[in-house]
């Protein structure tokens, strides 16, 4: 038989080369992340001074040996106050994040395979929630119920339901006109299956992708609340609203202006930078 | 042919409308359904439960909530925004010279911002993985990063602080000279347009690598056609849409920026007052403001998606 | 200094994923004389386009010439400017595409961009070059000839867009022509046409050019030599003549009796009397909106009726936008029929497949053209193969375990494929996978919508062999859905031509030579044969070729 000969000999020669491409940039980027989510969950440990208490005599003291980022504007430690700041800044942005594309991606899927009217009508109303600007709607909310944490959580989730269910929808929907889910379709299986077993592994690395900058975008909305003094309330602190609290020292080039800001970026840029070098899983066929 | 383009525009202009009418329902309910009794808060705790009674009544807040948002829009419509809680001054009034205030701060960022965007995001997608390139790239990722308040607070430490050139709080109705106007603009703008510009050269130039990667602008390099002309005759004319989506997108981050941006600069303008606005539950105000916003927003994301379906050569 | 063309040592690079550079191109030598047409046939991955691409001086983004020199009139391309390439593309060197409707920029219109050549190297003045590119329309037989420039390309058919596309490269007064796999996307009855109008223009001009292609019967209407590669490296080369009558190398061998598969055994009706396994009735299926009658507001499928007998085939042939797959996903119960009877085994099927019992389900599989897209890229061999092994019969683990390695026994895969993923198999290799899931439902009758269409010709007619073979072991029946006369011809009892939703034919095997409508034989006719003579020598009936083909 002339068959097989050419295909048996490429499949001997397409012998698989699998491994995983993890550039320097990347590496920074989580280092700085896990950096940030080791301080969230130690930092009543490893605070230098307890978050209260006025212990520089001066306000908007410099950076010193005792201080290493300075003093705010009682005479608090800056340090201290920023780790601790971590704790509300990651663990509420977390916890929005997860519950925003959790339902996102939940209600993405079930539009995209269902179809229809419950498609339809989804998408219109989600799409409507999204022409509302993000910090407007976080302003609206807390001039209506004020600001609590798990109302911050709430209200952030909502606000970026919208974004992450269109994004799993595009890409559920994409996955859904493909030939292997017209097969099991007619195999007979169930909405839940498809779902689940055929949709879900093909979307997930772009949905965790989705899920990074989202994160990005939870953080910087949540800072910019607590900077206009609606998000996180005292005697509690986020990062946000460390800058709020300072900002009187912006005439002075006080350090407790511009470190919390440092805090963001640092954490906001590293979780960029993963993104842009995610480790890449190569299949390299050598030909 | 044209006909196709008619009605795919009608329909955007309905979904549109739709669209208002689900976020108009979504602020107003957002705003007085939720816990938190207006008029008890309005009175104080000293308030009897006669006189918070009486107040309901007069407020319109005893009605069924379909019908207080029936008429809070029928009130729209004729101009009526309704009366503030806080100083009792019609809204409308208290709206008007901020909105100016607003809008010119926008414009002028608009102004400055969207050329050198673009010029930004053309040219970095022509040397792309240049070195021209790669710094354009990392400028924006680290402005996108970071928030609104950051930019403005470096911007003041920059110029105010350690240059001394421009002060660093915004009185639009001190103008007097042409200076005083640059310098009190100065400061709002170039953070404005620092944040806005990021996105739209993000955006820009992702579209604009796209149709460069299509085979027929290849084709045209295949023809012997100049880097400039595959560019320009061919790349930027199929990229319209979305760089046209990309401008709407990102003038509508300006609604977002705008709010930090007025508040750490003083500027008198809408969003600094929404802000005041919801530190004292002032809700007719909010809720006129809210609509200010998701209006401009439609308006800006309709517009695009017109252009959009205009430029497409495909339904001419 | 005879030579138009003289490549020498050529190699190109590529990078791969992991940043490792491969040799794609691996030491190719070859000339091209004066006013000669040389064919570069091959497989998919054979470096076939990429060659012809460095006769611009050009190599696709993340390809590199590496080594050796492509000498064009004189010039080696290697070693000029950017700046200089530029001046030779367009005017002595030009480019035919694969997909003239992608190549075409949609913003322009077709004449802008036909003339564009002599705008970019100031040849002559635009009222002249309207005039010559008016004359070329006309020499390459486009209707209205005179206003088809002021259309967008979107306004224009395939085949129209893909002689346009010569024109463009005509128009600059070339040496030498590349054409990369022209009329590959094109219907057969409308390839006829464009190659024709190639053919002449080319001989006119005396004008050399570069053939690239994967079809040896297309080739040998128009080239007068044929290069044969295979891996980057030339395997054969010979005049037309020499390599289809007295091919050397193996591998031409190869490709030669892929391209005419041995016909099956005919079934023994004498033993068996024909049982019926599908019956459809009047079926009527389609798009859109249902109207007031019911019926659907674009029909692809109007009126047909077909029986399909136990352990016979039946073919469904056609072109594209005939309705043959639409009618495949109607007896699937995909797209559910609007009107009409599908019968099988027997008993009446619901129209549509939720309406289906499980059995009913699974004693009718449907495998798909594209391989790619069939298969969960995200799932292993294995797991692909077991779900209809546990969703249909409910086996253990242990129980599906044997039965994977008996399906990819069956459709002859090494049993150690089992744990890849389908990225990390060959085209064929996913292909069969594709089917032994069909099978692994242990069905009556499979539904093949042109499964041998997206593979090379040597993996096709292995394929198509393996389909024969699996038909002996398991008496299945088929119904192979394909644009290809010669690969239904191959392997069904009956044929059934659809034109434009009907159903215009039913032809026996034994008279598969001789068609009786129009249409059929129009079509049968089109079908390129390993002959350099044959296109110039047919003929066909100018009347019937206005009425069926939308040129």
């Amino acid at each position: 038989m002339t068959m097989t000969h050419s295909e048996t000999k490429s499949a001997r020669l397409s012998g698989t080369r699998i491994g995983y491409r993890f550039n320097i940039v990347g590496m920074v980027g989580l280092s700085i992340i896990l950096f940030w989510a080791l301080v969230a969950i130690f930092a009543p440990l490893i605070i230098p001074y307890p978050v209260g208490e006025i212990a520089d005599l001066d306000y908007f003291g410099p950076m010193s040996p005792d201080f290493w980022l300075g003093s705010d504007y009682l005479g608090r430690d800056m340090l201290s106050r920023i780790l601790m700041g971590a704790r509300y800044t990651v663990g509420i942005s977390l916890a929005a994040v997860t519950i925003a594309c959790f339902s996102g991606v939940v209600l993405g899927m079930i539009a995209a395979v269902a179809g229809g009217w419950l498609d339809t009508l989804l998408s219109r109303f989600l799409d409507a929630l999204n022409s509302i600007p993000s910090k407007l709607f976080g302003l609206v909310v807390v001039a209506a119920v004020g600001s609590s944490i798990p109302v911050l959580i709430l209200t952030l989730s909502v606000i970026y339901i919208p974004g992450a269910y269109r994004f799993a929808r595009a890409l559920a929907v994409n996955i859904n006109a493909m030939d292997f889910i017209t097969v099991a379709r007619i195999r007979g299986e169930s909405t839940l299956y498809l779902i689940r077993s055929e949709i879900l592994p093909n979307i997930v690395g772009p949905v965790l992708a989705d899920l990074g900058i989202r994160f990005v975008f939870i953080v910087l909305l949540l800072s910019g609340l607590s900077f206009l003094g609606l998000g996180v309330q005292p005697p509690f602190a986020d990062w946000g609203a460390l800058v709020r609290e300072n900002i009187g020292g912006l005439p002075f080039g006080a350090a407790a202006v511009m470190a919390p800001s440092f805090a963001i970026a640092s954490l906001t840029i590293s979780v960029n930078l993963l993104i842009d070098n995610l480790p890449r899983k190569i299949r390299d066929r050598s030909e | 042919m044209n006909n196709r383009v008619l009605s795919l525009v009608l329909s955007r202009l309905l979904i549109a409308l739709i669209t208002l009418v689900i976020v108009s329902f979504a602020v107003f309910f957002a705003t007085t359904l939720l816990p938190g009794d207006t008029a008890s808060i309005l009175l104080g705790q000293a308030a009897t439960p006669e006189a918070v009674e009486g107040l309901r009544k007069a407020m319109h807040l005893d009605e069924p909530a379909i019908f207080r948002f029936l008429r809070w829009i029928v009130g729209l419509m004729q101009g009526d925004l309704g009366t503030s809680y806080a100083n009792e001054m019609p809204v409308a009034d208290l709206i008007g010279g901020r909105f100016v205030n607003t809008l010119q701060l926008a414009g002028v960022t608009a102004l400055f911002s969207v050329p050198i965007a673009l010029t930004l995001g053309i040219t970095s997608a022509m040397l792309r993985g240049s070195l021209y390139d790669r710094i354009v790239t990392v400028l924006t990722i680290g402005v996108i990063s970071v928030p609104e308040f950051m930019i403005a607070t470096s911007a003041v430490l920059i110029f105010a602080v350690y240059l001394k050139w421009l002060p660093a709080l915004s009185f639009a109705n001190e103008v007097t000279s042409l200076a005083d106007l640059l310098r009190i603009y100065a400061m709002p703008v170039i953070t404005l347009t620092f944040v806005i510009s990021a996105q739209m050269i993000r955006m820009t130039r992702a579209a604009v690598i796209e149709t460069l990667n299509t085979p027929y602008v290849e084709m045209a390099l295949l023809k012997g056609a100049s880097r400039p002309r595959m560019v320009f005759r061919h790349a930027l004319p199929n990229a319209l849409g979305p760089i046209v989506n990309a401008v709407a997108l990102s003038l509508s981050y300006l609604l977002g920026g705008v709010i930090i941006v007025e508040t750490i600069f003083n500027y008198p303008g809408i969003a600094k007052l929404m802000v005041d606005a919801v530190s004292t539950r002032d809700l007719p105000l909010i809720q006129s403001c809210a609509m200010i916003f998701c209006l401009g927003y439609l308006l800006l994301i309709t517009t695009a998606d017109i252009i959009a379906i205009l430029s497409n050569p495909r339904l001419r | 200094m005879g030579n138009l063309v003289e490549i020498r040592d050529l190699k190109v690079e590529a990078t791969t994923d992991s940043g490792r550079r491969v040799e794609i191109i691996n030491g190719v030598s070859f000339d091209i004389a004066e006013g000669e047409i040389v064919a570069l046939i091959g497989e998919s991955g054979s470096g076939k386009t990429t060659i012809a691409l460095t006769l611009m001086g050009y190599a696709r983004p993340g390809c590199r010439i590496s080594g050796g020199s492509v000498s064009v009139a004189g010039k080696d391309m290697m070693t000029l400017s950017e700046k200089q390439r530029a001046r030779v593309r367009g005017t002595e060197v030009t480019y035919v595409p694969q997909s003239a409707a992608a190549a075409f920029n949609p913003a322009a219109t077709i004449m802008d961009q036909v003339i564009e050549v002599t705008r970019i190297h100031g040849l002559m003045a635009a009222d002249e070059a309207r005039s010559r590119a008016v004359d070329l329309f006309r020499a390459l037989s486009l209707p209205e000839p005179e206003t088809i420039g002021s259309r967008y390309p979107h306004q224009v058919s395939g085949g129209q867009l893909q002689r346009l596309s010569a024109a463009m490269a005509l128009i600059g007064d070339p040496n030498l022509v590349i054409f990369d796999e022209p009329t590959t996307a094109l219907d057969v009855t409308t390839q006829i046409e464009v190659l024709r109008a190639f053919k002449s223009v080319m001989k006119k001009g005396g004008i050399a050019g570069v053939y690239v292609s994967h079809d040896l019967a297309v080739v040998a209407q128009i080239a007068d030599r044929i290069i044969v590669l295979k891996g980057g490296e030339v395997q054969e080369v010979g005049t037309t003549e020499e390599i289809l009558s007295n091919a050397k190398h193996p591998y031409t061998r190869e490709l030669l009796s892929a391209f005419e598969p041995k016909p099956r055994e005919a079934a023994d009706t004498a033993e068996t009397a024909p049982a019926p396994l599908l019956k459809i009735e009047n079926l009527v299926a389609g798009y859109g909106p249902s109207q007031t009658d019911g019926l659907p507001l674009v029909r692809a499928v109007e009126d047909v009726s077909l029986n399909v007998e136990k352990g016979r085939n039946l073919g469904i042939i056609g072109e594209s936008g005939c309705g043959k797959s639409t009618l495949a996903r109607a007896i699937a119960g995909i797209l559910p029929a609007a009107v009409g009877k599908i019968v099988f085994d027997g008993r009446e099927l619901g129209r549509s497949a939720r309406e289906r019992t499980r059995d009913q389900l699974r004693e009718m599989q449907i495998v798909f053209q594209y391989a790619d897209t069939a298969l969960n890229p995200a799932k292993s061999v294995e797991d692909i193969l077991a779900r209809p092994l546990t969703f249909y019969h409910g086996m253990n683990a242990k129980a599906r375990n044997a039965r994977i390695d008996e399906l990819l026994d069956m459709v002859r895969l090494p049993r150690n494929l089992r744990h890849r993923r389908p990225g990390e198999l060959s085209g064929g290799q996913k292909q069969r996978v594709n089917f032994a899931r069909a099978l692994a439902a242990d069905p009556k009758l499979i539904l093949c919508d042109e499964i041998t269409s997206a593979l090379d010709t040597v993996v096709a007619a292995a394929v198509i062999e393996l389909l024969k073979e699996l038909q002996r072991e398991l008496g299945l029946s088929y119904i192979f859905i394909s644009h290809d006369l010669s690969v239904v011809e191959a392997i069904c009892d009956e044929i059934v031509v659809m034109y434009g939703g009907k159903k215009v034919e039913d032809i026996t095997r034994a008279k598969v030579k001789t068609p009786h409508h129009p249409y059929s034989k129009l079509l049968f006719s089109s079908v390129p044969k390993l002959d350099p003579t044959w296109l110039d020598g047919l003929e066909q009936d100018p009347e019937l070729v206005r009425a069926y083909c939308r040129r």
